[in-house]
């Protein structure tokens, strides 16, 4: 009955009003969506288009098509292709690779008004730090995160920590997690005290929170250099090289992503770096009391922000750009901000998000949801240069052979600078 | 030469090939420790997948059994939509296959032309250079065709299969010339020579073939990856690719009903009829 | 003379369909990749540009290129003669009147039917540090946590097994079909010189089944240079590239870089090395078998 109603009301409003349908001249759009299916985002997603079309009857098809790289993968192949999406939600940190291949518009040309303006100007200002290079804008935030630290409070209470009391130094955390290191009788590990994602895709946004943590950028705004073998680089990465080697509170080698959530919930890690967008699965299989809590720092907590930002791309035209600025719109407005961030765990990426009665009662009700936002603070943008993915792939490789034990830190980001050197080589100004 | 000829005993001849008792028995254990090995995968994920998550990593006799990941699985990404795509894929490539490979096994079999031997090592050079690692070429055709996330893209490069034109052209080679003579004075055309007489000799060829195609594209997935982008056109292995690769980490009893859903149906059919698929690679003579 | 030339046509008629097929997506894509080899790749509004053999000098210089190459030598070396053993054991095995013979021959034929990119996430869990299979079975023996797929040392051979165990039971197919094509005679007369087991085998099973070898050994080379389903799944190339094969590499800088005339020359590097080895296979290897 509700979907004949729509229907009828939707061709209803067509009828009513070809003029302001011609004047669209579009309905249908496609937008490419980094998934992650198994999780409930899918049908969210699904959802906010469904709403989207009664609303507008511009109908908008996600393209679920697997996580970060891959589906930067598709989008690109499709749009060289011929056959792309009007829009995407892509990395943040892929700004200016996407630039470079010039298959973006950006929201100025998209023709934002004064509202429009006021608009952007309303996100939090650490979701925006991989939007903006040479006075223009050319993303819209939408799943965002930072990294926040997943704990298992048993394990703290077991270990004789204070499960209220996250650690907020490195020297506390690489004490703690020593601490929480479970051995068997035989030396065998069944608890490892903290573990930190280091696989492909996912290696360079762990390190960047520490490079912040250590009180360092990694790279310039216009995103042409890099600082890889800064002094302050090479410490975070011997930080996180020593709570392997040193600690042996993390294992040696790669831990991947993917791993992390299962290694956590199975009991096997006592302390995961992990994304806001993993707070509603966690809390809703942890068999244990779980906290959450900021990163710490070298001297105090420091986070990045992570996630994807919704992108526009040029071969729309203007009757589909202007429909897809509309959707984006739609789905930062308030109460849909807070929605997803009740569903998801991901931070609200406005401030009038948490002004909502839905999202207000939500924080008061679940605390650990409101975390994250705290440390919007002190939360820089993630890595960001031009051949993001090149750049990426040579901080990742080293940093899994200083992590193997085959480099050392500074070794590992003397190597990572020099290939990066090579790589912007093309893109650095005189 | 031949045994039976001498009159051999029969008990003799079974004493060769047989090994004393102890190393036989070693033989056997060691054989059904490999075989166990090689279907541990296969246990293991029928266990996670109908079992409860919470016994994905442990063992227990007596866990209960339930049908919950199937379901979460298949609900979780358009599989009916997946499995839809590869079946086309299989079958437009299967039968594209066969049109095309039969007559072309057909004229280098049977036919003398000037430049066949030329035009059939030209052929036979895709057996080392398969369209797999033409990846990059091949994607900018596809591009200039149009044709781009596309099932007709994906089965493309692989429609004219030398694998395929070789295998046909040995069987048609062994049919006796006296069939095709009988034919041919019978008033039997070209076409008509070939189809009633070379093709239904070579019925175990087109099954074993047809069975190494349907299992290969089935399987098959760099390729459509790469061309591939949406969910009208991804077969099972992207989609399956796509569904594990996940932001909040792995489920395993979910990601096991989706391994074994997405191989089910090559697996049960062939275990119906596993008979016939290794007689028919034998029979077929591929070997 | 007519009727020579109708042949001749019919012939190219019946070929030219799937000729037509062939070269467009096999031989045409080869030549255009070894054209865009030795120019720039186009980046936004700047058109490709002529460079020669500049792309090749690049990579020369290029680390991950030499460990790849070096990781595929390695695991073509160890795969192929591998699951081409295991392959003609296991046929020997089920050749041989054993208990529970076809269940033992679907056993091992099995991994062949499942696709590689599905059997790769369970290969997933089993190298999983800990709580994964091997490790709870190490652990029964006493012996320490491994991160199987996390080290440099062990990702490459984890990988290497993964290959095997899904190859063998295809190869094993190929061998019992010739196994059982054998002629019963022969044993019969070996058996009356009182030849034993292993002579027989060396001596007459081995050469007939020269043939069969070559035919396996020509698609486990394709196949340890063609597979990377698994790379995909289980390791993206990681830990700083040890299980970096060459068609990955490939995938990776023509689709995740875009850099497509690096990964066209990649490609023409490839495609030399398998016709090098088609050479050699074909050249040195066919003189020796004994087709009957």
């Amino acid at each position: 009955m509700i979907r004949r109603r729509t229907l009828l009301a939707t061709s209803a409003a067509a009828l009513a009003a070809p003029a302001v349908s011609k004047a669209q001249g579009v309905t249908k759009l496609s937008i490419y969506y980094p998934i992650a299916v198994g999780g409930p985002i899918p049908a969210i997603i699904d959802g906010y288009c469904k709403e989207f079309q009664t609303q507008t009857g511009i109908e908008v098809t996600p393209v679920y098509a697997g996580n970060y790289g891959e589906t930067m993968t598709k989008a690109v192949t499709a749009i060289r292709g011929g056959t792309g999406p009007q829009l995407a939600v892509l990395l943040a940190a892929e700004m200016h690779s996407l630039q470079d291949m010039d298959i973006l518009v950006s929201l100025d040309e998209l023709g934002l008004d004064a509202e429009g303006r006021k608009w952007v100007e309303g996100f939090y200002p650490a979701f925006l730090a991989n939007s903006r290079v040479d006075g223009k804008t050319w993303s819209v935030p939408f799943q965002r995160s930072t990294a926040i630290m997943y704990y298992n409070k048993a394990a703290f209470a077991e270990a004789g920590l204070d499960p209220d009391k996250f650690p907020r130094t490195w020297a506390e955390l690489a004490a703690a997690a020593a601490k929480l290191t479970k051995r068997d009788a035989s030396g065998r590990v069944v608890r490892w005290g903290v573990k930190l994602a280091s696989d492909a895709g996912n290696a360079q946004w762990t390190f960047g929170a520490l490079a912040n943590q250590a009180g360092h950028i990694l790279m310039n705004e216009a995103g042409t250099e890099t600082y890889f073998n800064h002094p302050k680089a090479i410490e975070a990465m011997a930080f996180w090289r020593s709570l392997a080697f040193e600690h042996k509170a993390t294992p040696e080698g790669i831990s991947a992503w993917p791993q992390l959530s299962p290694d956590f919930l199975e009991g096997n890690a006592a302390i995961i770096q992990h994304t806001t967008g993993n707070l509603t699965n966690v809390r809703d299989k942890a068999g244990f009391p779980f906290g959450v809590a900021g990163l710490p720092g070298k001297e105090g907590p420091r986070t990045v922000v992570g996630g994807g930002n919704l992108y526009f791309f040029k071969q729309a035209n203007a009757a589909e750009r202007a429909a897809a600025l509309k959707f984006a719109r739609f789905l930062s407005a308030p109460e849909r901000a807070a929605d997803w961030s009740i569903r998801t765990g991901y931070i609200g990426t406005r401030p009038d998000a948490y002004e909502t009665p839905a999202l207000k009662e939500y924080v008061t009700k679940f605390p650990p949801a409101d975390v994250a936002r705290g440390f919007l603070p002190v939360a820089v943008g993630e890595l960001s240069t031009f051949e993001n993915q090149r750049v990426y792939k040579a901080l990742t490789d080293n940093i899994q052979a200083c992590l193997n034990g085959a480099k050392s830190a500074a070794q590992a980001m003397v190597d990572t600078q020099a290939e990066a050197d090579r790589i912007l080589k093309p893109y650095k100004r005189a | 030469m031949s045994g039976r000829a001498i009159g051999l005993q029969p008990a003799r001849i079974r004493a060769i090939g047989m090994a004393p008792i102890g190393t036989r028995w070693l033989e056997i254990v060691g054989a059904w420790m490999l075989g166990l090995i090689w279907v541990l995968p296969l246990l293991y994920a029928v266990w996670t997948a109908f079992h409860p998550a919470a016994y994905a990593t442990r063992f227990d006799l007596f866990a209960p059994l339930t049908l919950h990941n199937i379901q979460l699985a298949w609900e979780a990404a358009p599989f009916a939509r997946y499995f839809l795509n590869t079946t086309i894929l299989v079958t437009l490539i299967l039968v594209a296959q066969f049109v095309l490979c039969t007559p072309a096994a057909f004229a280098f079999a049977r036919m003398e032309f000037p430049g066949r031997d030329f035009v059939f090592a030209i052929v036979l050079l895709q057996l080392m250079v398969m369209p797999d690692v033409l990846l990059v070429g091949n994607y900018r055709t596809m591009v200039h065709l149009g044709l781009v996330d596309t099932i007709l893209a994906i089965a493309l490069p692989y429609l004219g299969s030398a694998f395929g034109i070789f295998l046909l052209r040995q069987t048609f080679r062994m049919v006796p010339q006296e069939l095709d003579d009988a034919a041919r004075l019978e008033g039997c055309s070209l076409l008509g020579r070939l189809w009633r007489v070379y093709v239904p000799l070579a019925k175990p060829t087109y099954i074993a073939y047809g069975l190494v195609s349907v299992s290969y594209h089935w399987n098959n997935f760099l390729w459509p990856l790469v061309i591939t982008n949406s969910v009208t056109t991804r077969p099972l292995t992207v989609g399956l690719s796509i569904f594990a690769s996940t932001d909040q980490g792995i489920d395993w009893s979910i990601i096991t009903a989706a391994t074994l859903m997405t191989s089910g149906p090559l697996l049960i059919a062939f275990l119906l009829f596993q008979r016939q698929f290794v007689q028919s690679f034998m029979r077929a003579g591929i070997r | 003379m007519a009727g020579v030339r109708r042949e001749t046509l019919q012939a190219w008629a019946l070929i030219l369909p799937a000729l037509v097929l062939l070269v467009a997506f096999t031989h045409w894509p080869a030549v255009a990749t070894l054209v865009d080899s030795l120019y720039t790749t186009p980046k936004g509004s700047r058109p490709p540009r002529f460079v020669g053999v500049e792309n090749y000098v690049a990579l020369m210089d290029d680390p991950v290129f030499w460990r790849a190459l070096h990781n595929n030598a390695v695991y073509a070396l160890v795969t192929i003669p591998a699951s081409v053993v295991l392959a003609l054991l296991m046929a020997l095995a089920v050749n041989t009147a054993l208990p529970g013979r076809p269940l033992l021959r679907m056993a091992y034929f099995t991994p062949t039917m499942l696709p590689m990119i599905a059997v790769a996430n369970i290969w997933l869990f089993f190298f999983t540090p800990d709580y994964g299979l091997f490790d709870r079975i190490v652990g029964v023996f006493g012996m320490g946590r491994h991160n199987w797929l996390g080290d440099a040392a062990t990702a490459l051979p984890a990988m290497m097994a993964v290959a095997v165990w899904k190859e063998a039971g295809f190869f094993m197919i190929f061998y019992l079909a010739a196994l059982q094509a054998m002629p019963p005679d022969l044993k019969e007369a070996a058996s009356l010189e009182g030849s034993s087991r292993w002579n027989f085998f060396r001596r007459v099973t081995l050469p007939l089944l020269m043939p069969t070898t070559l035919f396996v050994l020509v698609n486990a080379v394709i196949n340890a240079f063609r597979l990377v389903d698994h790379v995909v799944v289980m390791t993206r190339g990681g830990p700083d590239n040890a299980t970096t094969l060459l068609l990955y590499y490939i995938y990776e800088t023509g689709f995740r870089f875009w850099d497509t005339a690096m990964a066209a020359t990649l490609t023409v590097v490839l495609l030399a090395l398998l016709g090098t080895l088609a050479i050699f296979q074909f050249g040195v290897l066919g003189r020796r078998v004994h087709y009957r």
